[in-house]
């Protein structure tokens, strides 16, 4: 379980993130939703300890990740995949490279059981035959299958999810949606996705998770997001202009 | 009176703040060059991108450097009637000062600039973030491999300037103003010093360091978007380029 207690961080005098709480459970998928610049993205970089807060604690498998540096801190991360907004493939690389890279340089695997286990991620993702071309050959929705493919192979217990749907049309947005309640349920690992894509990440969630001014104004079930009386959810929801007072 | 002492604190302390991480992003380089593991495929790649790739421009440039060098050396010895001693003033030239200098400055133009862009679009893109959430340290994987192909690559870089001029000087001191080659060669050799060639190759293992810390740390520091990028190199550029030519002063003053 993860578990961020109290999280606030300020960028300047721009307070970004005023006293998160949330709980995210083992083998599900929780949505963090909320308006842009809201600082759905500077939470989930905390997660994965990209930024230290001001105060507060994320608690990863029993551990203060906030308060970690160094190998123990590179022990946690082997166990967390992050999929970011653009991909963040390493546009010097090959497709194949690329999802082979967590392999080669944080494993002793032999060369064979590498191929396969690339083989095998490209083959989940749907883009076996693409291993050879590079990212700026390939479509935004490829590069985010792409992005996943890298962060599966290498099985980690959480997966982040950057917006992976951003800039996409909503044939992709569905089946981008589709690969990650798939992928989910064959590889079992705990996921995150931040997305403002209403309703359609209803479908593929456990638990949402509604961030407002900086603090999770509710969570629930997609059914009792849906279904909530509060204006600021409601009104997101509803994409009305003005999200209101909790 | 007030706003001018609050812009030059506002500018002393950004100045401070800006030694302080560039000296931290350095001592940190070091601290990952020393511990394993080490990234030697890296490491030799960006020595071809550095020095294999250079060898052009640097032959070009120490070619004509070492070519007016005797061409305006001959015109002002010969005022003395001391053309005699061309050979030694062209070498000591390149091997003390030009070869260095002008070799780093070519280098910083054509790779230096290179690197800020490659590791400032990394970051833009979050190719940097991404390696450090597969717990790949970007400063093993991208940083010191450049920083120590800088230092590998400069002074042999700089030998081959060197060598290049010198020949260069010699095209144009014998075939061109008709010195004859036995003074040419024999002179510079009585008056060329092993202490010189020493000091031509602190000169540019130094500016190997510095080039390279420099651009990799405007690199990793990047602004936002495509302007940030530009921006950071213009900088690396210009900030090395002022910083090769101070420090070639300084290491000048105390080796001389």
């Amino acid at each position: 379980m993860i578990e961020i207690i109290e999280l606030y961080k300020s960028f300047g005098t721009q307070e970004v993130l005023k006293g998160v709480n949330l709980k995210i459970n083992d083998n599900e998928v929780t949505a963090i939703i909320g308006r842009s610049g809201g600082g759905k993205s500077v939470l989930l970089k905390h997660i994965v300890g990209l930024l230290k807060p001001d105060r507060g604690k994320i608690l990863v498998k029993g551990e203060d990740i906030t308060k970690l540096k160094g190998n123990r801190l590179d022990e946690i991360r082997s166990d967390i995949g992050v999929v970011f907004q653009g991909g963040a493939l390493f546009d010097s690389m090959t497709v194949y490279d690329n999802v082979a890279f967590p392999l080669r340089e944080k494993t002793k695997l032999d060369r064979k059981t590498i191929h396969e286990a690339v083989l095998t991620a490209l083959n989940d993702v749907g883009l076996l035959g693409m291993e050879y071309k590079y990212p700026a050959e390939l479509s935004g929705g490829m590069k985010k299958r792409v992005a996943l493919a890298r962060a599966l192979i290498a099985k980690p217990k959480i997966i982040l999810f950057d917006e992976p749907t951003t800039g996409l049309d909503p044939i992709l947005v569905h089946s981008i949606h589709k690969l990650i309640r798939d992928t989910q349920q064959q590889y079992k690992f705990t996921g995150i996705i931040i997305s403002h894509e209403i309703p359609e990440i209803f479908e593929i969630s456990d638990k949402v998770a509604v961030l407002h001014d900086g603090k999770i104004v509710e969570v629930g079930t997609p059914e009792e997001i849906k279904n909530s009386n509060k204006i600021v959810v409601k009104n997101f929801i509803l994409g009305i202009e003005n999200g209101g007072t909790e | 009176m007030l706003v001018f002492f609050k812009f030059l604190g506002e500018k002393v302390f950004q100045l401070l703040a800006f030694l302080g991480k560039i000296s931290i992003f350095l001592a940190e380089s070091i601290y990952h060059a020393l511990y394993p593991p080490f990234k030697f495929r890296n490491l030799l790649r960006q020595i071809r991108f550095f020095g294999n790739k250079s060898i052009i421009v640097v032959v070009f440039t120490g070619a004509f450097s070492g070519m007016v060098l005797a061409l305006q050396g001959f015109y002002a010895l010969n005022k003395f009637g001391a053309e005699a001693l061309l050979g030694p003033v062209v070498a000591l030239s390149l091997i003390r000062e030009l070869g260095p200098v002008l070799c780093a400055l070519m280098v910083t133009g054509r790779a230096g600039s290179a690197v800020t862009a490659e590791i400032g679009i990394m970051r833009i893109t979050e190719q940097i973030d991404a390696l450090t959430v597969m717990a790949v340290n970007p400063f093993k994987y991208v940083i010191v491999p450049n920083i120590l192909a800088g230092i590998i690559t400069f002074p042999l870089l700089t030998a081959i300037f060197d060598v290049v001029g010198i020949y260069g000087g010699y095209l144009v001191s014998v075939h061109a103003l008709g010195l004859s080659e036995g003074t040419y060669f024999a002179q510079m050799e009585l008056y060329v010093d092993m202490e010189d060639i020493r000091i031509g190759l602190y000169k540019s293992l130094s500016f190997g360091l510095l080039v390279t810390w420099i651009c990799t740390f405007m690199g990793y520091n990047t602004g936002y978007g495509a302007r940030g990028v530009s921006r950071a190199t213009t900088n690396a550029v210009v900030l090395s380029s002022v910083v090769i030519l101070v420090w070639d002063y300084i290491l000048g003053a105390i080796l001389l």
